[in-house]
């Protein structure tokens, strides 16, 4: 449902809603008018049973008054065999519903002399005839048309029976007792019968029509059908019968309330249609005779049905018409709100010109769209704005760039930069905290064997600074070309800068002139920190002396002028602030103690590692904290006339990580051995603890498969032998390795624990640093 | 009989049917489907013709005769049976001692005393075993045991049905108004009596279907008083069973295989009752049909499984001579032997 349309959605819940409401409201309707309905066919069910039972009752009533007439008269009168036939010829005569009638005298009551006495005057196509009844076969006294009137003292009618193959006709006789007083004793004469034709009493039964197949019925005193619709029931079935083979207990149940003279109203099913129908029944009371009318229920709630169904079909058409109004105001919804949705997509790729549907109305859509329109607008605006100010950036930024690229190409970047001088060594490097900055070097020749080097920091980095920079380098150079001294040049770069200086700015400045067949340094400092010399062998130390001030910040200002002489193998580490000045992540700052002591540490390396091994250590001190000020370092080592020559106190090896690097490791050890005069014993030991560490490394260190350097760096100083394995595989400390099992078979000891093994066993020390993602184990041992 | 159309009105009432509506000319109706037989006949000895009268009009209660004409199964024995049925004014025994019939079913109480009153008649097969013969009161008129008739109206059939029902009122001590009972129950069910006589396979029924319940009644059955009668059985004249024994034999052989199939075949059976119902114009009600031969099961096939169909047991032959002897219709009981000819006999076929 979430994903379905706003049409949809509106479509399906009012349609829903209305639907229910109209359905309840439907059913209700029907209920109550059914109801009604209901109520007014019990009303006319009962009514017509009653009318017809009593319509029956009438006739009835009258026939049987004349039999009592004649009974009654035969109570008073004298008569004989004459007045009898008489009496019955008039009867029958006179009464066309009587078919026959009989005075039937009990045995030898009529003169003492007859059995049986009983004259019979019956209806014989036109004629009337007389018979006598009453013989062996026939012993009348027995039968229930005399001996229910005579055993119950009152007018009987006996069960209906069909006269088939005489009059062909449904009778019943009504027989009334008759009586004389003999003395005091009223007695018991015979009865009177009269044989009453049915005809009328089933046409009228027969003529009631309710609806289409709605009926009536009647059945006798003893359940049995008169009259009824299925002739196959008639006189064949009692309806106890008919329940007894319909096995249905409430037929049964309705037969006894009707044979016990009841009146109801009951739903069944019809006998004839098998629908459901209403029954109403009522008794006629002379015969203990019950009517019954079958009222069918489909039929008389079909005018109700109809009515439903026509308001079920007009609300069908009701919801079509809701559902074409639903989806048209929802379309005028939608629309716009998806036109502005795909222009939206056209805005977010970038398409200002995309068309906006007018607002057409006030409404919430309109107002939207509106807003919308607007918002478009001051988007485009503020796109080209952003679009011209990054424009300009992105030059400011190329520009910077170049920037940046013309302030390295300005400071010397050749190294070794004099490589015919073998006097000395130097190393610089710049490393600006933006694209461009305020530190500066140089170096350069005055004349044949004096070298001018100078390092400084701008006030101010960025452009400014790199700006003052470059103007400031190129004015220490000229000014040293004709200038004695660095006190001198100093003086006057700071006169030139000062005279001038409308923006304030400033730089310190160490100048010193290096002497490259004495060893001896003159140097003047414009208020920069304080040089480190490290001699050779010894702790690094501030190089004392030769402060002045900042240069371009007093005018006229007077720099006094320090020397020393180098011996061969001692260092001059110059340094800007970015380097003490540098911050870790609590803003403590490195510290120019940190730097001594980091060199002291460090003294033995070449100046090229000792420049990069400090920018390293540097960056690992700031951690995440940015670098906050250019970082400049300028070395410089003296080797004296001799010249320096390969450090033979070291060997460093880059080996690849492949196997084959193994039998390079094997012969430069050889060479490092035979160098340094290695025990033999020693030197396989070396050899085999290298070897060991280098296979675990090649073997497990690097996931992937591409190339990468492993470091072995070999040191021998003063009987010591230092050895530094640095790789930049996954981590690894091989010292947590437990020690090895030394019996288990070699296929199931643990990687590198044998290697370890030996290397507690040989070195005097072992640290392990993981730093920079290279794994660094350290060596020390004694040779 | 006098003005038959006229009497067709009057004698609805005769009949111990339970539907007042029947022609006079019904009653002579008779079954001959030798002709049939003779032509289907399978065997080359030429059937030995019977005629059989029943001793009412066509009705469940001669549903194995019916059966056994109709499923070949007289043909079967070399019998070509023509059935003829009483009613009233139409005594089997008259049509016996006329010899317009061979074979004639009568109640054995009833044979018993014509025996004894110098008929030819013999016993060779008893159809009912026990009484079916009954008496019922409504509960409302106070009656649920014997001693509660006292002084009322009993309405009894006549002749040999007063028999069980007297040697009853004697056996209780009760004295009671007798009523002639026509063979309807409309003057019970009017209230015209207090108790009346019936059949268990007919009137009983009749009186459930007139609207009460068998809780509403109160049913007397004689068996539970000591005087249960062996009722319907098949009887001949002496002289014409000694003329062809075999032939009397095989027809009681026949008309018990033929109440077996008809207890079998309940469905197929009653289709043929209420057919000749239909065609001797009775009114054929199915389910009392039904109730009919599901009551003839009941008394027909012995209690005492040993006991061969269609055999009479020698102490309900005593006990049903000895009543009569006391009721004082009859002075002497009869040997068995002598009256009872096929007594185990029917197994000589």
């Amino acid at each position: 449902m979430r994903s379905k349309s706003l049409a949809f959605k509106l479509a399906f819940f009012i349609l829903t809603c209305s639907s229910l409401i109209f359905g309840a409201v439907l059913g209700y309707n029907y209920y109550v008018s059914r109801q009604l309905i209901l109520q007014n066919i019990e009303a006319s069910a009962r009514d017509l049973a009653a009318t017809t039972a009593q319509k029956i009752e009438t006739v009835l009533r009258s026939i049987e008054e004349v039999p009592e007439t004649v009974a009654e008269s035969l109570a008073e009168i004298t008569y004989d065999e004459k007045t009898l036939k008489q009496l019955l010829h008039s009867v029958v005569d006179h009464n066309s519903e009587i078919f026959g009638s009989t005075i039937a005298f009990e045995p030898n009551a009529f003169d003492g002399s007859s059995y049986y006495y009983a004259p019979y005057v019956y209806r014989s196509g036109r004629d009337l005839k007389l018979n006598w009844l009453g013989d062996e076969d026939y012993v009348y006294f027995r039968l229930d048309w005399y001996q229910i009137p005579r055993e119950l003292k009152r007018i009987c009618w006996t069960e209906p029976y069909y006269d088939e193959g005489g009059a062909n006709i449904t009778i019943s006789t009504c027989s009334v007792p008759f009586y004389r007083w003999v003395g005091n004793e009223r007695r018991f004469m015979g009865v009177v019968t009269a044989d009453v034709s049915l005809a009328w009493l089933e046409k009228m039964v027969s003529g009631i029509k309710i609806a289409k197949t709605g009926y009536a019925f009647l059945v006798s005193k003893n359940g049995t059908f008169v009259t009824h619709p299925q002739k196959n029931l008639i006189m064949n079935e009692t309806i106890f019968s008919l329940a007894e083979g319909r096995h249905d207990p409430l037929i049964r149940k309705i037969g006894r309330d009707m044979v016990r003279g009841r009146s109801g109203f009951i739903p069944l099913k019809s006998l004839v249609t098998d629908k459901n129908v209403w029954m109403a029944y009522a008794p006629i009371p002379t015969t203990g005779w019950s009517v019954a009318v079958l009222f069918p229920q489909d039929e008389l709630m079909a005018d109700v049905l109809r009515l439903n169904q026509i308001d079920a079909l007009l609300a069908c058409l009701g919801f079509v018409i809701l559902l074409v109004v639903i989806i048209l105001i929802a379309k005028s919804i939608t629309k716009p709100l998806r036109a502005l949705a795909y222009a939206t997509q056209d805005i977010a790729k970038g398409n200002w010109n995309v068309e906006l549907p007018k607002p057409k109305s006030a409404d919430e859509v309109g107002t939207l769209t509106a807003s919308f329109i607007y918002m478009k607008e001051a988007l485009a605006k503020y796109v080209r704005e952003l679009t011209q100010t990054t424009a300009i950036k992105e030059r400011m930024e190329s520009e910077l760039k170049i920037a940046h690229d013309i302030q390295m190409s300005i400071v010397p970047k050749t190294f070794p930069p004099f490589p015919e001088r073998k006097q000395f060594d130097l190393y610089a490097i710049l490393e600006p905290a933006r694209e461009v900055g305020g530190d500066l070097y140089d170096f350069f020749f005055i004349d044949e064997n004096r070298l001018c080097f100078v390092i400084g920091d701008v006030s101010g980095k960025g452009v400014p600074g790199s700006l003052f920079m470059a103007g400031t380098k190129t004015l220490i150079k000229s000014c040293a070309k004709e200038t004695a001294g660095p006190d001198a040049i100093l003086k006057k770069v700071n006169g030139d800068i000062s005279s001038d200086n409308d923006f304030c700015m400033f730089v310190t400045v160490f100048c010193g002139i290096f002497d490259i067949r004495t060893g001896e340094i003159v140097y003047a400092n414009g208020g920069h920190n304080p040089p480190l010399l490290i001699r050779k062998g010894q702790n690094a130390e501030f190089l004392p002396g030769g402060n002045g001030p900042a240069v371009g910040v007093v005018p006229n200002a007077e720099y006094t002028q320090g020397s020393l002489f180098l011996k061969p193998g001692d260092t001059l580490y110059l340094y800007t602030d970015g380097v003490t000045e540098a911050c870790n992540e609590k803003e403590e700052l490195y510290s120019e103690e940190r730097l001594r002591d980091f060199l002291s540490r460090n003294s033995g390396k070449r100046i090229k590692k000792m420049v990069e091994d400090t920018l390293r250590e540097i960056r690992l001190y700031s951690g995440a904290a940015p670098q906050s000020d250019d970082i400049t370092l300028l070395v410089l080592r003296y080797w004296g006339e001799a010249g320096a020559g390969p450090d033979e106190n070291e060997m460093t090896l880059i080996l690849k990580n492949e196997m084959s690097s193994l039998a390079k490791l094997e012969s430069a050890l050889a060479e490092f051995g035979k160098q340094h005069g290695l025990d033999g014993d020693v030197l396989r030991n070396i050899n085999l603890i290298l070897e060991e560490l280098t296979v675990n490394i090649i073997s497990y260190a690097y996931a992937d498969k591409t190339q990468h350097d492993i470091v072995v760096h070999l040191e021998k100083r003063e009987g010591k032998l230092g050895i530094q394995i640095q790789d930049d595989g996954k981590p690894f400390n091989p010292l947590q390795v437990p020690a090895p099992d030394l019996d288990a078979s070699l296929e199931k000891r643990p990687i590198g624990g044998l290697g370890i093994h030996l290397v507690r066993k040989l070195a005097e020390s072992v640290e392990y640093q993981r730093r920079d993602g290279y794994n660094i184990l350290i060596l020390k041992m004694s040779v | 009989m006098p003005e038959p159309v006229t009497m067709s009105a009057r004698s609805m009432n005769f009949r111990r049917t339970y539907r007042p509506v029947v022609l006079w000319t019904a009653v002579v109706l008779s079954l001959a489907v030798s002709g049939i037989a003779r032509a289907e006949a399978t065997v080359p000895a030429a059937p030995k013709t019977l005629t059989f009268i029943t001793p009412w009009l066509p009705q469940a209660q001669f549903a194995g005769y019916y059966a056994a004409l109709e499923k070949g199964i007289y043909k079967k024995y070399g019998l070509d049976v023509t059935i003829l049925h009483g009613g009233p004014n139409r005594s089997p025994y008259d049509f016996l001692v006329r010899q317009e019939a061979d074979v004639a079913s009568l109640w054995l109480a009833s044979a018993i005393e014509k025996r004894v009153q110098g008929g030819r008649l013999v016993h060779i097969g008893q159809i009912v075993q026990k009484s079916a013969l009954m008496l019922i009161a409504k509960k409302s008129s106070g009656i649920r045991t014997p001693k509660d008739m006292e002084g009322k109206k009993v309405g009894l059939w006549d002749e040999i049905y007063q028999v069980q029902p007297k040697a009853f009122f004697e056996k209780n001590g009760i004295q009671v108004t007798i009523i002639p009972q026509s063979y309807s129950v409309s003057l019970f069910l009017r209230g015209g009596v207090d108790v009346s006589s019936a059949m268990w396979y007919n009137e009983y029924h009749t009186i459930l279907n007139a609207g009460y319940d068998p809780d509403e009644l109160t049913a007397f059955f004689f068996q539970d008083y000591g005087l249960s009668f062996p009722e319907d059985g098949l009887y001949v004249l002496e002289e014409k069973l000694a003329e062809d024994p075999a032939r009397y034999a095989a027809f009681v052989k026949a008309s018990m295989e033929g109440w077996q199939y008809a207890f079998e075949h309940p469905e197929e059976i009653l289709e043929i009752v209420l057919r000749y119902m239909r065609e001797a114009h009775v009114p054929a009600n199915d389910v009392h049909q039904k109730w009919m031969l599901e009551r003839m099961k009941d008394v027909v096939l012995p209690e005492d499984k040993g006991r061969l169909p269609g055999s009479l047991a020698e102490d309900d032959y005593l006990r049903t001579a000895g009543v009569l002897k006391e009721s004082g219709l009859i002075d002497e009981i009869p040997p068995m032997a002598e009256f009872c000819k096929f007594e185990g006999g029917t197994r000589e076929v």
